[in-house]
């Protein structure tokens, strides 16, 4: 298939105006220079992610990718720079040494090649048509519950230590009261 | 009419419907507020007064728009809009009345059923939440930035409580698309009552009060808290950029008082008779009345409580709402299942 077979189909461009300004957000996240810019980017990056899903049928796991990650834990990330450096006008030195640069591009890189060489190693070329309707929150209901209830589990386990290892850490005890 | 028409149409009604029950609601919330306060209120411009809010839209378009020095300017003018849209946008999925059948097609009375509704909305309300935390650090000011950082935590927390109030009516109705958990309330208890949703108490009453949180309203209105910050999140804003907050606030009203209505008083059920076209209006009668019934009791609260603490508001929403809806929607969990499957040793 060439790249004007590709272009005849109208999927594909709504594929590639959803597709690009991501790509372009995700750039833009590790290169902006003012902190909230960068998490404002990641904002767009992530609803751009999250509309693809919507576009693939996945109405359920898109509208959890808006409530979860743009509703809550970049929220999270602006409230905290706020309070502790509230960079209003002038934006923080966000540069860092190319010692630290080099390491968290190669892994970067890594993930990337791993992620896609998994992707076209289990689908190739086939084609996957796109669902006639959104699927159904109840099958996905059942679907995690039946056949996925295991990796569902570690995962919330994990998730749990995460929890309890970000409360010790953010817990101050007082010191213990001299009598 | 084709798919396309149809939905451009619905979206064109339902914007011309916010912006009027707008024009109203603050009419109506005015003058109540002020009779609950021995005033009289607004009573000049119009028929008792009607006319003001639309007076008042009109000259708040054509003050200045002023542009503080220290503010970032793309962001701050963005953060208005950006609390419209999540406003007007939660308003496509609320079903106003049954619906109507005209030849061999239906119409819904809602603009979209999305399946997946209750999580929408909760997207949607924590979008919400973007346009004030923005529009406070965009202002370059201290008093902005102090109310949005009030209200992101508030709204945060208060939106879990309402998320966990929502999961009871899901497991109850078994769907998550509004048309739906409406329809689910249809029937009547012994044939008499009407099998609303609000047998769920403690998420209906969860739900009321994380909901005047997530309207920024009294008691919970911190985030504007005038006397401490001057005017909250939008102290720097003037003229139109500020008439679309206060637009966006009052269709947040509108929206979640009809979302009560929806979830637990039985949608636009209510007793439909006569000849054809009013039991298509009927429904939507019953609908707005039971909205407005909510709505007055936003108002009423307003009028009579006094704004909570800051730490008082924190711990009622974390050791209160958020415990109480947990250990609520195991007990709907257990009954909801004992009665699908029965006792698990049976």
């Amino acid at each position: 298939m060439t790249i004007g077979d590709w272009l005849t189909e109208s999927a594909n461009w709504a594929f590639l105006f959803l597709a690009i300004p991501t790509f372009v957000a995700s750039v833009m996240v590790v290169s902006s220079r003012n902190v909230v810019r960068a998490v404002l980017y990641l904002v767009i990056a992530l609803g751009g992610s999250a509309a693809l899903f919507l576009m693939l049928g996945a109405e359920f796991v898109g509208w959890t990718v808006v409530l979860v990650y743009i509703g809550a834990v970049i929220i999270l990330f602006l409230i905290g720079i706020m309070i502790t450096r509230a960079p209003l006008t002038k934006s923080v030195d966000l540069s860092h040494p190319i010692s630290a640069k080099a390491p968290a591009a190669l892994l970067s890189v890594l993930l990337f090649g791993v992620v896609a060489w998994a992707v076209v190693e289990s689908f190739g070329l086939e084609t996957i048509p796109l669902p006639e309707e959104a699927t159904r929150t109840g099958e996905i209901g059942l679907s995690i519950f039946t056949s996925w209830v295991i990796p569902f589990e570690v995962v919330s386990f994990v998730l749990l230590a995460a929890l309890i290892g970000g409360i010790v850490l953010a817990r101050k005890d007082e010191p213990a009261e001299v009598p | 009419m084709d798919g396309f028409w149809l939905a451009a149409l619905k979206v064109l009604i339902a914007f011309a419907l916010l912006f009027n029950i707008v024009l109203v609601l603050v009419w109506v919330e005015r003058r109540l507020v002020a009779r609950m306060q021995n005033r009289i209120g607004p009573n000049r411009a119009g028929p008792a007064g009607m006319l003001q809010t639309l007076a008042d839209g009109l000259k708040l378009m054509f003050k200045e728009s002023i542009d503080p020095r220290r503010a970032q300017l793309g962001i701050y003018l963005a953060a208005p809009v950006l609390a419209l849209i999540p406003a007007l946008l939660i308003f496509l999925i609320i079903p106003i009345g049954a619906p109507i059948t005209i030849g061999d097609t239906t119409y819904d009375l809602q603009v979209t059923d999305l399946n997946i509704a209750v999580l929408y909305f909760l997207a949607m309300s924590s979008i919400a939440v973007y346009a004030i935390v923005l529009a406070g650090w965009s202002s370059g000011s201290k008093y902005p930035l102090l109310g949005s950082v009030r209200a992101a935590a508030q709204m945060i927390s208060y939106e879990a409580a309402l998320g966990l109030a929502l999961v009871p009516v899901i497991l109850y109705n078994r769907t998550t698309s509004l048309a739906e958990i409406v329809a689910a309330q249809g029937g009547t208890f012994f044939g008499i009552f009407p099998a609303w949703n609000i047998v769920l108490i403690p998420s209906f009453i969860v739900f009321l009060i994380a909901g005047f949180a997530e309207t920024n309203r009294a008691p919970f209105d911190l985030v504007e808290a005038e006397q401490e910050l001057v005017g909250g999140y939008h102290t720097e804003y003037s003229g139109f950029r500020f008439a679309l907050f206060f637009l966006a606030e009052y269709i947040n009203l509108f929206n979640i008082s009809a979302l009560t209505v929806v979830f637990f008083l039985g949608g636009w059920h209510g007793p439909v008779f006569g000849p054809t076209f009013l039991q298509y209006l009927l429904p939507i009668f019953w609908f707005l009345l039971k909205t407005a019934a909510v709505i007055f009791v936003f108002i009423w609260a307003r009028a009579s409580l006094p704004r909570m603490r800051y730490d008082q508001l924190m711990e009622f929403g974390w050791k209160r709402l958020i415990p109480l809806s947990l250990v609520w929607i195991m007990v709907v969990m257990v009954a909801v299942g004992l009665r699908r499957f029965g006792l698990p040793w049976s």
